[in-house]
């Protein structure tokens, strides 16, 4: 008997740790939205899109922002809104599921309960992901969250939101580059050669300063690190061992098929101009 | 068709704007700058769509109601003066938009819309959103043209730039020029004033190189094309040739200042990336291999135009000797006809099927071939001189 009066505080762990993993695209369009707001909004709320791994981890891969209204007691979401959105993205993109939703600011609030209990009727387990763009802390901050739902018996008291590592997989932007990236303003997209340019710029930079490195722990100005020096070795021994016979025959041999293909390309150019001419050449007859 | 009226908001909270110009140059000032100054803005949209090709009719009016320089009806009497495209300005945003819906279909070809705003000589890209594959079916057409609907109207109301600007579509390799794509440029070209076609190659980027194009018709192909007239006469007539009928115009990138301060954070510490690592990969040939296998294929459908201008040459040599011989056969005739005293016989005959003209073909064909083998040209150059850097830099690090 008195075990039955006595509740426990029930606190339901996540059966596995979740992680989330965030690509660039979600935040460029979070930030789209957040200049786009409407004048009277504070914050922007939206639906997160992606799938959900097998490892458990939550890949987040698009976003749309949903209107709402917000006062200090109340918030109000545009569901209809949300579900033409979802349904359109899903004509293009049929795997791209509800994966939990964002909103701009620095940390959870009250009413962000509300809105998560909305998204948990969507999704399993949504994600909440925060994006500060106020930079409160003068530094960027995004937060990823699911929540954990405290009950005392058969009662729900409150949701905890709990901070989940975050993953933010940059190798998208990295492919287009930061530099275009970055600045506000970008003149001209670089063509291959300046891209080429910047790459060899960069191993060169590298090279240097890996040979500044062993220089410095062979003269005893930086203590040594084996695993930095094993890292080192390995890197110089996947150089192919060929006898400079061999190599340089390999490199004449790519070079003469690169020229090859250079002529040939040359030649129909050439054969195209001649070709042109002669089509659209008077006809004296 | 249904009219809706709205105002755009966009930019800093407070401000109302329109980013819309009008006027023989008269809005010199930055349309930004006009956030503060322009008072009343109405923005008319008609709708309408076009069943045959699911496309979207905006036709933006803007009147700018500054009192200060000129009025209503003077600003609306004056007309839209058409200043040349210079810039398609991008933001960061468009562009990963496209890569990703690219690159997640690659090897199939993908559609998508470009909305923006049209200022001045500036094409501005601010948005886009991807096509869903479209079935061959035909009543698919009006689902296509509903998607659309409802992706703008969506798109309204976060306050997105809710215009068309053109589209967007992926290729393979390069070759993008078919007839479809002129097309669609035309169609496009009938309800929007100024639109732009951006090209994005997943094959190619893989290099390294992010292969984006912006395209344009040029204006005196439009023009034939529309006349539908492409015999040679015309074309030495125009001046026209194949390097004529596409014109590329200057990619700029934009990042709003909040996305720039993001970047300028998340970039990633390591001093190399992902890209570098495409660019300085050793094995290029499968790329150069399909580059030169489509080279050598559109080299046979060239090779087959050429033997239809053959054809018609020498039909029409020879058409011409059969009419020489014929006239020559009447004025026999006349002459013979003139001694005898009797009416000379007509000197053409239209009935005669020798006097039929043979149709020219249409260089339409081979000018988009020769296009074709043009880049393909072109990319092979682009690889082969990135495959001599890359050699060179191997052969010295392994002498040192």
């Amino acid at each position: 008997m008195a075990s039955s009066e006595r509740t426990v505080l029930q606190l339901i762990p996540s059966a596995a740790r979740v992680s989330a993993r965030v690509h660039p695209l979600v935040i460029f369009n979070i930030c789209d939205c957040y200049v786009r707001r409407p004048d009277q909004a504070e914050r922007v709320i939206g639906t997160l899109l992606g799938s959900v791994l097998p490892d458990g981890t939550v890949d987040i891969r698009n976003c749309y922002a949903v209107p709402h209204n917000e006062s200090l007691d109340q918030v109000a979401l545009d569901i209809d809104y949300h579900h033409n959105m979802l349904s359109s993205h899903q004509k293009v993109n049929p795997k791209e599921a509800i994966v939990g939703w964002f909103s701009t600011g620095f940390e959870v609030t009250g009413s962000s309960a509300l809105i998560h209990e909305f998204y948990s009727r969507e999704a399993s387990n949504p994600v909440h992901l925060t994006v500060d763009t106020g930079f409160k802390n003068w530094e960027t901050t995004i937060k990823a969250f699911v929540a954990i739902n405290l009950s005392l018996g058969d009662q729900q008291l409150a949701a905890q939101f709990q901070e989940v590592p975050l993953d933010l997989r940059m190798v998208e932007a990295e492919k287009v580059g930061f530099d275009v990236l970055r600045p506000t303003n970008v003149d001209k997209l670089p063509n291959d050669i300046e891209g080429m340019e910047a790459s060899m710029g960069r191993l060169l930079a590298l090279i240097d300063d890996v040979y500044k490195y062993v220089d410095d722990v062979v003269e005893d100005r930086v203590a040594c690190d084996s695993k930095i020096g094993r890292f080192i070795s390995d890197a110089i021994a996947s150089l192919p061992k060929l006898s400079p016979h061999a190599f340089n025959k390999l490199v004449n041999d790519s070079l003469q098929d690169q020229l090859l293909l250079l002529y040939l390309s040359s030649i129909t150019r050439t054969q195209l101009s001649v070709a042109e001419k002669l089509n659209t050449a008077a006809q004296i007859l | 068709m249904f009219v809706s009226r709205g105002a755009l908001a966009r930019g800093r909270p407070g401000s109302t704007s329109l980013l819309r110009s009008t006027g023989r140059g008269e809005v010199t000032e930055d349309p930004k700058e006009s956030l503060e100054e322009s008072e009343d803005e109405l923005e008319l949209e008609l709708h309408s769509s076009n069943p045959f090709c699911s496309l979207f009719l905006f036709i933006s009016a803007s009147f700018m109601a500054n009192t200060a320089t000129r009025s209503f009806l003077q600003v609306a009497a004056t007309e839209e003066a058409t200043t040349p495209l210079r810039v398609v300005q991008i933001e960061g945003l468009v562009i990963l938009k496209i890569i990703k819906h690219c690159k997640e279909f690659s090897p199939a070809l993908v559609t998508g819309q470009l909305l923006g705003l049209d200022v001045g000589s500036v094409l501005e890209v601010t948005n886009c959103f991807p096509f869903p594959i479209r079935e061959e079916d035909e009543e698919i057409e009006a689902e296509g043209a509903n998607y659309q609907l409802e992706m703008m109207r969506c798109l309204r109301e976060v306050n997105v730039d809710n215009n068309t600007v053109g589209w967007y579509q992926s290729t393979l390799f390069g070759s993008f020029q078919t007839v479809e794509l002129i097309e669609t440029f035309m169609n496009y070209q009938e309800n929007i004033r100024r639109c732009v076609c951006i090209i994005y190659d997943p094959s190619r980027s893989n290099q390294g190189v992010l292969a984006l194009k912006a395209l344009k018709l040029s204006d005196s192909f439009m023009e034939l094309y529309r006349s539908n007239n492409f015999t040679g006469e015309k074309l030495r007539e125009k001046n026209l040739s194949w390097v004529d009928i596409f014109e590329e115009i200057p990619i700029k990138v934009s990042n709003s200042a909040l996305v720039s301060a993001f970047m300028t954070e998340l970039e990633a510490e390591t001093p190399v990336t992902q890209c570098d690592f495409d660019r300085l990969q050793l094995s290029t040939s499968p790329f150069l291999e399909r580059n030169v296998e489509f080279l050598i294929e559109c080299m046979d459908d060239l090779s087959m135009e050429q033997q239809k201008f053959q054809f018609y040459y020498r039909n029409l040599s020879r058409q011409q000797a059969q009419q020489q011989a014929w006239l020559q056969k009447r004025r026999a005739e006349n002459m013979a006809r003139k001694n005898a005293g009797e009416e000379p016989l007509p000197e053409e005959d239209p009935s005669n099927p020798i006097f039929k003209p043979i149709p020219e073909p249409s260089r339409l064909d081979s000018f988009l071939i020769t296009n074709q083998i043009a880049n393909y040209c072109n990319q092979i150059n682009g690889v082969a001189g990135q495959s001599f850097s890359r050699l060179y830099l191997m052969k010295a690090l392994h002498e040192n």
